[in-house]
């Protein structure tokens, strides 16, 4: 864009500042605060949803896969092992748990957000203790990964999710202890905040494969 | 947000690092990082050169036995001559080496890391410790996919095997990559490592691109709106967006790959095949097609990775030199986005001969032929900001005026191949070759080294030698006119690709063996060629003279700091951003160009 000499044209300042990212007047900050560190809410949260975006392609490419090799004649799907439901609900329920922590910590109410923190934790290991037993079910019944492309699929797509999910489960490990520590400082908010996108990402990926395995 | 700022222009200032290792080895400096890809790619560039030259010897001299051969691989080349197979694993690790370790590092993860941040004004990228973690992982990838070429000598089963790692092609295709040790010698470990190398590549990738969206996103200085990014700029954020967005695919085409081998599922091999004398019972029957859909879907987009950077330095340092404002910069911006938005819709004419309905091949050679249109608005812009300029020929200058030429003359063969018709005939012809060698292997490799002898003195703080640099653009563009061209008529002729000779095909006669010689000559003297540019980089390293903060008069941020510039960038100021990023001989100003960070001496018109 070309820039030319005129020194008459009056140019309006454009107002900016507000929003949910504005860090607020600098006496307001908490010690040790600096600018650097109020850009970083934005940042974890761009970062998370781009991280997400990559992670759905991965699964969007796993279920044009899936539905490629779905539609031959030779598919044989396998039973549901009734684990599946009980894992579903575990999610289910941390996730809720998971809201309810992120909105404690909002308001400041600690005591509140360590209980829900906690359980959310313990509801995420009872997720993967679930889908072991799931995996052991069918391994009991003879179903492994390379017994028929179902099976190969439902072991992959679950393992695959139950990665992701282990990841997830680390920083959440890593929240509850600061937050029983009494640690939880601005840093490690915006790290709770960011899991909890996370979080509930896998809740909502989990509920796709489910379906995507057993109902469509 | 002017109020909400504490101190005019200062911010959180980072301490260097102390000790070898935290500050050459696993530094989290977006620039060592930078530099660290940069070595990466150039270690991997002579490996894949290397390969290339055997390649050349064998196609030249089909039948004669090299002693040295014999020396260097005595169980794979064992008298003296490269066989069918070793050729084919040549083949395999060229191209795999060349498009993933090269031209999606250097360009990319090499000057996009370095400079990204400073152009924008930022201190760092958005997560340094994620950019740390993506090289390690892709130098972790590169050591891998080294070990797949021994493939034969870590299976002690194998080590008189014939074959050096996996035949499939870059390109993998199933059932041949996926059938395992069944397949041959060297194809069960030797593709294991090779999925396992390309997958850690995909992860790295993928933290890449995460840092570069979410940097270009949220850490530009205040006044640096988007439009007056320059244009290498939104080249690296398109690319980082192509990345997010393709590279989960391979790596689901990998996972599922690598469950084949290892899992014993059967993604992609058929039921009932019968390969080397056996009935594989085992295997359920899968598709070979979706191979192909799953890797081309990511193929296309990648092609595109690795020659978006080049675009938009071509654009910045034709500007650059000029002396004049890019023609037409949000054109510019547009067409990057178009071609990275069609670009995801083109993947089925790397598969017109794979048996689809014809109907299916018109919609894609449709939008193949669209992609022409954005990339034709690049190519007439570029010309357009070199008409009436007065040109400073310096070696960066030079580059990307070769930059262009190649781009054109590899851009139009695309044409050729795009037509789902004409594409019957030249398919896995020596033209396929000729076509993505001049857009790859020498367009984006000159947007590379323009690249280099640009920034090199910023990088570096010292000058390249310019008489050195110019002999090397001349022997190299003579070269590799030479060296591809002439595949073009092979490929008309019906030369088939991938062969490691043409002797004995009857429709081929032996008219083209002088030609073939020629070609290899060619290489052989371009190859040598860059001898010159190594040679020039380490003597301009340790004696060249010392380059100013601005020595090529340029308007972008990374020309306001020292050259190499402090640990912090901007040594804890921020930078106020006033011009947009080409503003080259404004009329009524004193100098011919305008830094972007200068007082705001007039009110811009929309900028």
């Amino acid at each position: 864009m070309g820039t030319t000499i005129t020194t008459d044209v009056k140019v309006k300042p454009v107002p900016t500042g507000g929003g949910p990212f504005d860090p607020g007047d600098p006496k307001d900050w908490p010690p040790g605060y600096s600018p650097d560190d109020a850009r970083e809410p934005a940042k974890y949260r761009i970062g998370m949803w781009v991280a997400l975006g990559s992670i759905s392609m991965l699964f969007a490419a796993l279920t044009s896969a899936y539905i490629f090799r779905e539609t031959k004649p030779d598919w044989i799907a396998i039973h549901l092992p009734p684990a599946l439901w009980m894992s579903t609900a575990a999610i289910l329920a941390s996730s809720l748990s998971f809201e309810l922590a992120r909105r404690a910590l909002r308001r400041g109410h600690h005591p509140l957000f360590n209980r829900w923190i906690t359980i959310t934790t313990v509801m995420g290991l009872c997720f993967l203790l679930f889908q072991i037993m799931a995996w052991r079910d069918l391994r009991a019944q003879g179903v492994y990964v390379n017994t028929n492309p179902h099976s190969s699929f439902f072991y992959l797509l679950t393992s695959l999710h139950a990665v992701h999910l282990a990841g997830g489960l680390i920083a959440l490990f890593a929240v509850t202890a600061a937050a029983l520590r009494s640690r939880m400082g601005f840093r490690k908010r915006n790290v709770a905040e960011v899991t909890a996108i996370y979080w509930h990402f896998m809740d909502a990926l989990w509920i796709y494969i489910f379906v995507l395995l057993f109902f469509l | 947000m002017a109020e909400a700022h504490p101190v005019h222009g200062e911010v959180h200032r980072h301490e260097p690092p102390s000790g070898f290792i935290r500050k050459w080895v696993f530094s989290v400096d977006h620039k060592v990082i930078g530099i660290q890809y940069w070595f990466l790619a150039l270690f991997s560039v002579f490996i894949g050169m290397i390969m290339s030259l055997l390649m050349r010897l064998q196609l030249a001299w089909p039948t004669e036995s090299w002693g040295f051969l014999k020396t260097l691989l005595p169980a794979a080349a064992e008298n003296g001559t490269i066989s069918p197979e070793l050729y084919l694993s040549l083949v395999t690790m060229h191209g795999t080496i060349m498009v993933f370790f090269v031209l999606t590092t250097a360009p990319q993860g090499g000057f996009g890391n370095y400079f990204l941040p400073i152009q924008i004004g930022a201190a760092d990228m958005a997560f340094p410790v994620l950019n740390m973690l993506s090289f390690w992982l892709t130098f972790v990838a590169l050591v891998v996919m080294i070990l797949a070429i021994f493939a034969n000598v870590i299976d002690p089963e194998n080590a008189a095997a014939t074959v050096v790692g996996p035949i499939g092609g870059w390109t993998g295709y199933a059932p041949l990559s996926a059938l395992g040790e069944i397949a041959g010698p060297g194809q069960g470990t030797g593709v294991v490592l090779w999925i396992t190398s390309i997958a850690f590549f995909c992860v790295a990738s993928l933290l890449g691109a995460l840092n570069f969206i979410t940097t270009m996103l949220n850490l530009r200085t205040r006044g640096m709106s988007l439009l007056r990014l320059p244009l290498t700029c939104w080249a690296w954020f398109t690319t980082a967006v192509l990345a997010l967005l393709s590279f989960p695919v391979l790596l689901a085409g990998g996972v599922l790959m690598l469950f084949d081998h290892i899992g014993g599922t059967s993604f992609f091999v058929p039921a009932g095949s019968y390969v080397n004398g056996q009935l594989l019972v085992a295997k359920q029957g899968g598709s070979v097609i979706l191979w192909q859909h799953l890797f081309w879907y990511f193929g296309h987009p990648e092609v595109y990775i690795a020659i978006l950077p080049g675009m938009g330095l071509t654009s910045h340092i034709l500007s650059t030199f000029a002396r004049k404002p890019i023609f037409g910069y949000r054109a510019m911006v547009y067409a990057i986005f178009a071609i990275g938005l069609l670009g995801f819709f083109v993947w089925g004419h790397h598969m017109f001969q794979s048996g689809m309905d014809p109907n299916t091949a018109i919609v894609f050679s449709v939008i193949t032929l669209a992609i022409g249109v954005p990339s034709a608005i690049k190519t007439f812009n570029w010309l357009g900001t070199l008409w009436g300029a007065r040109i400073r020929f310096t070696t960066p200058m030079i580059f990307s005026i070769g930059f262009v030429s190649l781009f054109v003359s590899g851009g139009i063969t695309g044409i050729f191949l795009g037509q789902s018709s004409v594409d019957i005939p030249l398919h896995d012809t020596y033209f396929v070759v000729g076509h993505f060698h001049l857009i790859m292997g020498v367009a984006a490799i000159f947007g590379m080294f323009a690249g280099t002898y640009f920034w090199f003195p910023k990088m570096f703080g010292k000058m390249m030698n310019e008489t050195l640099g110019k002999i090397h653009f001349f022997i190299t563009f003579i070269g590799v006119n030479c060296i591809f061209m002439p595949m073009h008529i092979m490929g008309i002729a019906g030369a088939p690709r991938r062969y490691s000779s043409h002797d004995g095909l009857a429709y081929l006669g032996d008219g083209f063996k002088p030609l073939t010689k020629f070609v290899s000559f060619a290489a052989f003297v371009t190859i040598g060629a860059q001898l010159i540019f190594v040679f020039n980089l380490v003597w301009s390293w340790i004696k060249g003279p010392k380059a100013g903060e601005n020595p090529w008069e340029a308007t972008s941020l990374e020309w306001i700091v020292p050259s190499p510039p402090p640990h912090d960038n901007f040594a804890g100021h921020e930078p106020v951003v006033h011009h947009g990023p080409y503003e080259y001989s404004v009329p009524g100003a004193e100098k011919d160009y305008t830094m972007q960070t200068d007082p705001e001496r007039a009110a811009s018109a929309g900028d």
